[in-house]
């Protein structure tokens, strides 16, 4: 039984100077077969996993992962959370994680660190304008919270924007989901991974997967580094690689891995305290707890598998935010790096069975998944314990390439694809 | 930051050139007669290799012609460069885990 994180453990290993804190979780070696097998050990996986144990009582399952435990784009990602998404299918799904995320600490047991600091998205000209006003009516009208702000309201909100007219990006107006925010992107892991564990789920690290043994379309198997493993059920749950994997199991998925990057800066004093996102100038900028700017980037246009992205991209974000925030323009950036997210042509998740029985595909979250790893775990657990979609993912079927029923959040993804 | 060898105005600056995904797909021959799973695959299904890559670029801020790329997509590495209607040269496949 995993001791609980509390004032009073807190107290306790403080007596011994901290040195005796147990693992938060195991590291077992892989058994010869499980009931369930999640391949992907990044955020997404991990709440599969917990929700199978914790909602539906299937505690059989490991968590196979060929690196370490968000070490993917669960560790890479500008950690904002939000669910403004434009049409009824994304705003409940996401809708669905945010509320997860309010709770979430609490359930784990784990601090996520999650702060509801809010995100602000500007609009640059009339036409953005429109758009925005059209998202901030359709997100109330499901129930999200959302509203406008105009160009005073947003000076007063967040002090530090440059406003006057001259800009190369006046600001006309910007639209605000206050329960919007950050979390802390390892902790998401890790205590997902800890709670799992502590419900009985295998966590597997350093355990790449080379192979499917599929037998007459259905799933037996999962040939890794480690030996092979047996399963009845499989979901794969890998971001950039789900078309390597996918490759392997027999099946094309529609989606193009690209390089996504994200920078930050030198640590300062507080001085923004908010999410603030550009659509149209592809940059989205939010100051962590650490004192660090957090600054996201747009995708390199080209597939790509490096984990870095063109310098180009880099420079013309650089050049947005100090457009924005004439303030930082003397900051030093400390470090840049890159994730391979997986661009859906819709920019929509995928969440799905697969024309393999028994293995279930979760990937196409694009450029926005972080935000979704709560609600994505519980459907995506949903659909692999019950065999069929939660109402909340039927219409993110892998299938609706083929049927048209596409749902097109370009305009929302924040980042234009 | 890539440097592309157009095959008429020679190396140039990754920026001047637009992206065009998966080279050599042809369009369906008969398309009244293509069923839904046949058309999606045309539309939405892409080749979205770790290893060699065939893909198009058109070089967009120079001439405006189209050309395909073999590239490696993990070491982004230009292969080789030919022209539309050539065919790819023979290439080692580079696999990737």
């Amino acid at each position: 039984m995993t001791p609980r994180y509390s004032i009073f453990s807190l107290l306790r290993n403080a007596a011994s100077y901290h040195q005796d804190w147990p693992e938060a979780w195991r590291s077992p070696e892989p058994k010869p077969s499980y009931e369930v097998v999640i391949v992907g050990g990044g955020g997404h996986g991990l709440a599969t996993a917990y929700y199978l144990a914790k909602e539906h009582g299937i505690t059989d399952v490991a968590v196979i992962e060929r690196g370490w435990l968000g070490g993917g784009n669960t560790g890479r990602n500008t950690t904002i959370v939000r669910s403004n998404y434009l049409w009824d299918e994304s705003a409940q799904l996401y809708e669905h994680a945010l509320k997860l995320w309010e709770g979430l600490s609490q359930d784990l047991n784990y601090n996520v660190m999650f702060s509801q600091r809010g995100v602000m998205n500007l609009a640059h000209n009339q036409h953005d304008l429109r758009e925005l006003n059209r998202r901030v009516s359709a997100n109330r009208l499901n129930g999200v919270d959302s509203e406008f702000l105009t160009p005073a309201q947003i000076k007063a909100f967040c002090p530090i924007i440059d406003l006057r007219e001259q800009g190369r990006y006046p600001v006309l107006g910007a639209s605000l989901q206050r329960r919007g925010g950050t979390a802390r992107h390892d902790a998401v892991a890790w205590g997902y991974a800890r709670a799992a564990d502590a419900r009985g789920v295998d966590i597997i690290q350093e355990c790449p997967v080379e192979g499917f043994d599929i037998e007459d379309g259905k799933i037996r198997a999962v040939r890794t580094g480690k030996g092979r493993i047996e399963a009845r059920k499989v979901g794969i749950v890998v971001a950039g690689h789900s078309s390597v994997l996918a490759e392997q199991a027999g099946f094309r998925l529609p989606v193009q891995s690209l390089p996504l990057q994200a920078l930050v800066s030198e640590p300062i004093k507080p001085i923004l305290d908010t999410v603030v996102m550009s659509n149209a100038v592809h940059a989205y900028i939010s100051q962590s707890d650490k004192g660090e700017l957090v600054i996201g980037a747009g995708v390199d246009h080209y597939v790509g598998y490096g984990q870095r992205g063109g310098i180009a991209v880099t420079e013309e974000t650089l050049a947005a935010i100090c457009e924005l925030f004439p303030m930082f323009r003397r900051m030093r950036m400390l470090r840049l790096w890159g994730g391979i997210v997986d661009v859906c042509p819709d920019a929509s998740p995928i969440l799905s069975k697969t024309p393999v029985e028994g293995l279930y595909i979760n990937c196409g979250w694009g450029t926005g998944g972080f935000k979704a790893t709560p609600g994505s775990g519980h459907v995506f657990a949903h659909t692999i314990a019950r065999d069929e979609p939660h109402a909340l993912n039927a219409p993110f079927k892998l299938d609706r390439f083929h049927s048209g029923f596409l749902i097109d959040e370009h305009g929302a993804a924040a980042v234009a694809h | 930051m890539l440097l592309i060898v157009c095959p008429w105005c020679g190396p140039r600056d990754e920026s001047e050139f637009s992206y065009g995904g998966e080279a050599h797909i042809a369009r369906p021959k008969n398309p009244e007669k293509l069923s839904d799973e046949k058309w999606g695959d045309y539309v939405f299904m892409r080749a979205n290799t770790k290893g060699v890559l065939l893909e198009r670029w058109v070089h967009s801020h120079g001439c405006g012609r189209w050309f395909n790329v073999a590239r490696d997509t993990v070491s982004y590495r230009i292969l080789a460069v030919y022209r539309m209607g050539e065919k790819p040269p023979k290439l080692d496949k580079t696999t990737y885990v």
